[in-house]
Formats: structure tokens, C-alpha cells, sequence
């Protein structure tokens, strides 16, 4: 299963699933990545971690090892 | 009858601007009991029965963080008598999903929709009359920057409060969730007044730990529903905190269709800065010359000329022109107190206490104010305009690796020009954790008044090398690295990860208002302290200083008399401690103390305890360094050096980090640490590098080095609790 982490700058990708628990989980739906959302990849941080994406409409930043937890289509 | 509305809203969402505008400047700030998170209280202006509690920021009313629970406990617990919800317009869906939320509380809500002109701008429409009816609660446009629309919106938000309907939220779970929740409210919530069952009932099927000890659920009656909650997952094929979340959204993004009309945009001003100032290449560079720009003012340039001036001219005694005007001379308020005190003639004591005592030790602190005012101008300006969300985006990669925050960066750097600010400056960070990790190591990082200890140094030891200055900030550097590592393995830093998931604001021009605003209230929780602790701090410290027994006759002492007074006697004490550092001579031990004060101190004090008053300047002449020199070997003065770096800062900056930890605990453990590792390291240096240069022998002290080196190691290699157990599960 692909997640978050594999998507490439500049991808549209589908939210299958979240695995894992949690905080930090929690804090990831309540932010709006939530299963069937779709979220843009916009950039990559200048030291590689974390990455921007686009979701809902507004601009969230996401550490790589967090976006493991979002499988995505 | 006083009516209490709550505010409640995302970050960002303009909520502060829209406390700001409603309660003017009939506000009172503090922290909610217990922790650090900020609690603003304040009355209306136009109607001083509406009193108006300002909620911490959030996204959600979930149990993980510390802003959330305090913002729900508040909720549930004292219920108000209406909430009045802001929306930011241009973030509507996310924004909407809290709302959801509170509508469940059955308090009465009002949502008030902030920032209807920006959207208007980008060619967004908002009806609101349709949100309204979709959500079965009012709702008003605002602008909470312009001041409109608000009094609406608390009028309404009032007749609501006396009213106090009971809210039934329009949306409603799918069916295998309704009937789990109706279930749990039957089986356990009976007893409840009904209007409330259903949000503890949604938290209950969430397996919110928090609420099960808060009802007391017994554990047979949570076998029972765990039953209910799994068949529902298992026909949802999800958890259930995740089908809730998910059917919150998806019932958000069916009414948006309906009630937003959204321009097809192409990218707005904020997208083009954005392109810009994270781009993978030019954000380093920008980043630097933000942060060049931010020192150079505050600390290099315009803060320091405040300083000096206000330590020298306005609190000292050298005076000042007004307005730079020959005939207008200004004494200084040290020079112009001794005046007057010898003009009325005080008893030589009391001149002593005030002038000396009060004056000089709360205008040193004082000193400082002005600088704090220029560096909060700063970081207002780019926490307003939405560059300080993209500080910790640039550099989290860095500061993660050792349990620190993107946002460490700026107390640590401004810490190098004064840890005061430096460690005010943590403010920015919202993680509880990662902000008092930075405040106990920000003051790690030498800081300008350090440097003359420096150079005392360099100069009396080591032929004014320069590679005593850079291992001087490697070593700050080095012990904020180290420990960040050991602390976040520690059982007081373990808890719940912090998450990162962070929203980046759009950019946008912040109002002078609101920079003000910003600066007054961090500078003036600062001033107050200075009136305060740290006020008692430097009488009692001069007092020590300042008398002692001379041939049996016990007296206030001239300046070159030191070696006689009290704080004498206590060197004598502490010099048994500093002994096995290499520096156990009373004179080194009294300097470090009153370093307490101020580090510039130090030096002065080294000065008057070797008999060299007049020489009491960091450019003193090499005799002064000669007899200091003599006094002990250089490995134990580099050990003084390092000490002095690392130890617990001056009061002022002390009394900076008791008022940010809010605690009297941590900033106990905070300056206790610093201590510690302060003896530690110091010891090490003077018994391994003593025992390598042929000074110190084989001793005791010798093993203990060994020992902390050890023990050192191994807290720094050691699996931390959430890595152990990250390593179980896999």
C-alpha cells in the first residue's frame, strides 16, 4: 500500500485509510485528512522533512514519518 | 444578571483580534490554573454585565492536547451561557468541523464568520442565511480587524445566552453509529440531564479516556458498550475515533457545497510568497537573512543602544540631553538618588540600600526593557504575518533530532545577545513540552554579558587565544544538544508526542495595533517581575555584599572591604563545593554568585576581591590577570569559564524563566539542572584535563569524573521510553 510519504511533489492523491494511534493520528483527521479527502502535494521542506501539502483548502506542513500513517490510493 | 459568553475558534482565526475589539482594554490575562497556557478574561465594552472568556485556540475538543482539554474542560464544567464560535471565512471547511463540535455541547452557539472581505476579495461567496438553516444556529458575518458586525454578534450570542435553548445539532452519524450511541446514552447516561447525554455519549464511543474516570464508568459497563463500538467498527471497517472524524468532515464538505461559492481560483498573493520564501533553494538564505535582520536590530544594534542608554544614561549615572538638547540635561536616576539622598542627609546604610541595592539591581533588570520591546516588535511582525509557522517548517528537521521544536531556533539565537528575551522569546512555541525543554537550555548559549567573563579568561590564562571564545559557544551549543537527548528520554519529558502536523496561515500584513499590543503584554509581564522577585533578589544579594564583621565591629564595608562581608563567608562554604572544580578560593566562588545578578559581575567582583578595585573593567591591565592567574592553574580557570557559561543565569533572566514556566517546580528543575550539569562538566574538565596536563593527581574527584562521563554516555545512548516501545511493536 502506498502512503503519503511515497507521493511525489506536485501529486493529487485520494486518502484510503489512516493506520497507527493515537495523538498524533487523532491530530492528523482533526486536521482534516480524514479517508476519501483529497490532498496536494506542494512542496518539500529545503532540508527534506517535512513536507506542505494541500488539503480542505487550506496549507498544512507534516512530518514524513507522521504521513507513513496515511494510506493512500 | 451577568452573562458569561466563551470564545471559541482554530487558531488564527482571528480570535484574538476579535477578544481585543470586544473588551478593549478592560481585559485581564493569566494562565488557566495549573498550566501555561494563556487564559484572557475580560468584560464587553458596551455592556459590562457580558463578561468574555477568551478559549485557547483549537482544532478539535479532543482529549490529546493541552489547549483542547483546557478549552472542553471549561466547557463542560462551567458551562457558559453561550459560545460564540469564529469562523475564518477563507478556511471554512476545517473551521467548521470544531463547530460540529460545540453544537454537541448544548450550549447555545452563535458562529460568527471573520474575514467576509478577503473572501469577497478572492471572488467567495458565503451565504450565510443557508449556513444558518444547515447548521440550525445563527450566524453573522464580521470583521474582526474593522470592528464590524461584532455587536451584533454578541447581541445575538446574549439573547441566545437568556434563552438558553437546548441546541439539537442537525447532523446526525451513520445509522451503526447512532445506534451504538444510543446505547451508550441509555445504558449510562441516563441519569443526565438529556441535552447533554449525546456529547459524552459521541466521547464514550471515541473510548475518550479522559470522560470514562471523569463519569467514573464502571469497568463491567464499558465491557458492556466496548462490545457495541466493535461491531460498529467492524461494519464500518474503521476505528472509531476515525468514523467519527471522517463523518464529521463528510458531513461538513455535503453543506459547503451548497452554502460556499467558490471562485476558481488561480493563486492567491499568500501562494506567490509562499513559492518563494519555503522554495526548496531560497529558503535558507531567506531564512538567515530574516534572522540576521531580527538580531542585527535587537540585539546588535537598536535593542543594545536602548540598552546601554537606559543602563548608563536614563537608570545610571551619567544622564542624558532631552531630546538631545545641550540645555536640557537629564541626571541619571542613580546619580540623581544619591544626590538627593546625600542632600537630605541619609544614613550612609540606607543610601547604600537603595542607590546601591534597589536602584542598581532593579535598573540592571530594568535595563533590559527596551530591548525586549524592539525584539517583541519583531517577533510579533512575524508571528502576525504567518513567517514564524514557516520558521518551524524550515527548520524541524534539525531540532526534532534532539526533542526540540522548529521554533527553538529564535530563543536560542536571540539568547546570544541576552537569554531575557531569548527565553520570553519561547512564547512562539505552543508545544508545552518542547517550550520548556528550550527555556531550560536557551540560557546555555553564551550571552552578551558573558562575554567579558570571555575574555577575562582568555586573557588571564590563555594569551587571549581565540579558540577559548569558539569552544566557548561550542560548548553552549554542544550542552543544548546533549541535553535535549538525555531530557527527552526522561519520564518528565516522555508523556504524549508532541504532533507536528501544523497548519501553515496564510501570509498577511499584520496591524500596528496588533504589534503593539503584542510587544505591551510580553514587556510588561517582564517589568512586573522586575518589581517583584527579583527586586527582593538583589536587596538581599547586596545586603550579603555590603556588610560583614571588620575587627570585631559588624558594618557596612567600602567596596574594597568584600573579602570581610557576609557573602565572604558564604564563598568560604561554596568554595568547599567548587573545590573539586579546581576554583575552591573564596574570591572565585563570591565572584560566581554575585555572576547571579548580572554575569558582567563576574568580573567586576574578581576585580574588588583581589584588591584591585580601580582595575575592575574587563580591559583591566595584565597585573590583575597575573595575580588571578597565579591563583589557580589555567585548566581550573577554564573550568571557572565553563561553570560560569552554563550555571544558572542572572535574576533577571531566572525570573524570565519562573514566569514562562509558570511553576515553581519546573523552574526549580530548570535552574537545579543547570547547576548540575554546570558542576558536572566543570568538574570533569578540571579532573581529566588536569589529570592529562600533569596538575591534578589521581583522586577521588578523579573517579567521580569517570563516573559522570559514564553515566553521561549512557543516558545519551540509552533507548528512550517511546523508542522502547516503538522497537516492542515492531
Amino acid at each position: 500500500m502506498r502512503t503519503l510519504q511515497d507521493a511525489q511533489i506536485g501529486e493529487t492523491v485520494t486518502v484510503a485509510k489512516l493506520t497507527g494511534d493515537g495523538a498524533v493520528k487523532r491530530r492528523i483527521m482533526d486536521m482534516g485528512i480524514t479517508k476519501g479527502v483529497e490532498i496536494y502535494i506542494r512542496k518539500v521542506a529545503p532540508l527534506g522533512d517535512p513536507v506542505e501539502v494541500t488539503v480542505r483548502g487550506y496549507e498544512l506542513s507534516i512530518r514524513k514519518e507522521d504521513a507513513k500513517m496515511v494510506e493512500i490510493n | 444578571m451577568s452573562i458569561k459568553i466563551a470564545l471559541a475558534g482554530n487558531p488564527n482565526s482571528g480570535k484574538t483580534t476579535l477578544f481585543n475589539a470586544l473588551t478593549g482594554s478592560n481585559q485581564f490575562v493569566g494562565n488557566w490554573p495549573g498550566v501555561t497556557v494563556e487564559k484572557k478574561e475580560g468584560r464587553y465594552k458596551g455592556d459590562k454585565e457580558i463578561e468574555i472568556i477568551d478559549l485557547p485556540g483549537i482544532y478539535s475538543l479532543s482529549p490529546y492536547t493541552l489547549e483542547e482539554v483546557v478549552a472542553r474542560n471549561y466547557l463542560i464544567d462551567e458551562k457558559p451561557d453561550a459560545i460564540l464560535n469564529i469562523i475564518d471565512g477563507t478556511n471554512i471547511e476545517r473551521n467548521l468541523y470544531l463547530t460540529t463540535q460545540l453544537i454537541e455541547l448544548s450550549i447555545p452557539v452563535v458562529l460568527a464568520v471573520n474575514m467576509m472581505d478577503i473572501l469577497e476579495k478572492n471572488g467567495d461567496r458565503i451565504f450565510v442565511d443557508k449556513l444558518s438553516e444547515a447548521l440550525g444556529v445563527p450566524v453573522v458575518e464580521i470583521s474582526a480587524l474593522k470592528s464590524n458586525g461584532i455587536e451584533k454578534a454578541i447581541g445575538i450570542a446574549a439573547e441566545e445566552a437568556r434563552k438558553n435553548m437546548a441546541i439539537v445539532p442537525k447532523h446526525s452519524f451513520s445509522g451503526p453509529v447512532e445506534h451504538a450511541i444510543a446505547h451508550i446514552e441509555e445504558l449510562l447516561l441516563h441519569d443526565m440531564e438529556e441535552r447533554y447525554q449525546r456529547w459524552y455519549a459521541i466521547k464514550l464511543f471515541e473510548r475518550d479516556d479522559k470522560i470514562q474516570r471523569k463519569l467514573g464508568v464502571p469497568q463491567d459497563k464499558l465491557d458492556h458498550i466496548e462490545n457495541d463500538i466493535k461491531s460498529c467498527e467492524k461494519e464500518l471497517d474503521d476505528d472509531a475515533e476515525s468514523i467519527i472524524t471522517a463523518e464529521r468532515y463528510d458531513y461538513i464538505g455535503k453543506i459547503i457545497g451548497t452554502v460556499v461559492k467558490k471562485h476558481k481560483t488561480s493563486d492567491t498573493l499568500s501562494d506567490k510568497i509562499d513559492r518563494i520564501v519555503t522554495n526548496r533553494i531560497l529558503a535558507l538564505p531567506i531564512f538567515v537573512a530574516v534572522m540576521f535582520v531580527v538580531y542585527y536590530f535587537s540585539v546588535t544594534t537598536v535593542g543594545t543602544w536602548a540598552t546601554d542608554w537606559a543602563n548608563d544614561q536614563l537608570l545610571g549615572d551619567d544622564g542624558w540631553n532631552f531630546l538631545g538638547i545641550d540645555g536640557l540635561f537629564i541626571p541619571g536616576i542613580h546619580a540623581a538618588v544619591g544626590e538627593f539622598l546625600e542632600s537630605i542627609g541619609c544614613a550612609e546604610w540606607l543610601t547604600g540600600l537603595i542607590n546601591d541595592g534597589i536602584v542598581a539591581g532593579v535598573g540592571a533588570v530594568l535595563g533590559f526593557v527596551p530591548q525586549i520591546f524592539v525584539l517583541f516588535i519583531f517577533l510579533a511582525f512575524l508571528e502576525g504575518c504567518g513567517y514564524m509557522a514557516r520558521v518551524a517548517f524550515i527548520m524541524d528537521r534539525i531540532f526534532r533530532r534532539f526533542g526540540l521544536s522548529g521554533k527553538s531556533f529564535i530563543p536560542m539565537l536571540i539568547g546570544s545577545g541576552c537569554g531575557v528575551p531569548g527565553v520570553m522569546a519561547t512564547r512562539t512555541i505552543e508545544s508545552e513540552r518542547d517550550r520548556r525543554m528550550t527555556i531550560m537550555t536557551t540560557t546555555f548559549v553564551p550571552c552578551g554579558a558573558k562575554l567579558p567573563i570571555i575574555a577575562l579568561i582568555a586573557g588571564a590564562f590563555f594569551g587571549e587565544a581565540g579558540w577559548v571564545a569558539t569552544s566557548s559557544y561550542f560548548i553552549g551549543v554542544a550542552a543544548i544538544i546533549c541535553s535535549g537527548i538525555i531530557l527527552k528520554k526522561t519520564n518528565m519529558f516522555a508523556g504524549d508526542p508532541s504532533p507536528f502536523v501544523m497548519e501553515l496561515p496564510s501570509y498577511h500584513m499584520p496591524t500596528i495595533g496588533y504589534i503593539l499590543r503584542s510587544m505591551w503584554e510580553r514587556g510588561w509581564s517582564f517589568i512586573k517581575k522586575a518589581g517583584t522577585i527579583i527586586l527582593l533578589s538583589t536587596v538581599v544579594l547586596w545586603f550579603l555584599m555590603s556588610f560583614g564583621n571588620i575587627d570585631g565591629q559588624f558594618r557596612m564595608l567600602a567596596p574594597e572591604e568584600i573579602d570581610s562581608s557576609i557573602l565572604a563567608g558564604f564563598g568560604s562554604i561554596f568554595a568547599f563545593i567548587f573545590k573539586p572544580l579546581g576554583f575552591g578560593t573564596w574570591q572565585l566562588s563570591v565572584a560566581a554568585i554575585t555572576g547571579l545578578i548580572a554575569k558582567e559581575n563576574v568580573v567586576a567582583t574578581l576585580g574588588m576581591t583581589y584588591g584591585i578595585a580601580e582595575l575592575a573593567d574587563a580591559d583591566a591591565g595584565s597585573d590583575y590577570w597575573a595575580i588571578l592567574a597565579s591563583s589557580i592553574p589555567a585548566i581550573a580557570g577554564y573550568s571557572y569559564l565553563v561553570f560560569n557559561l552554563l550555571c544558572a543565569p542572572c535574576f533577571a533572566a531566572m525570573g524570565a524563566i519562573r514566569r514562562e514556566m509558570n511553576n515553581t517546580k519546573w523552574f526549580l528543575f530548570a535552574i537545579g539542572y543547570q547547576c548540575a550539569l554546570a558542576w558536572a562538566v566543570s568538574l570533569c574538565i578540571y579532573q581529566l584535563g588536569g589529570l592529562f596536563t600533569g596538575v591534578v593527581g589521581f583522586n577521588l574527584g578523579t573517579l567521580l569524573a569517570i563516573a559522570f562521563v559514564v553515566g553521561f554516555v549512557y543516558l545519551l545512548a540509552r533507548k528512550g521510553k517511546a523508542e522502547a516501545r516503538e522497537v516492542v511493536m515492531a
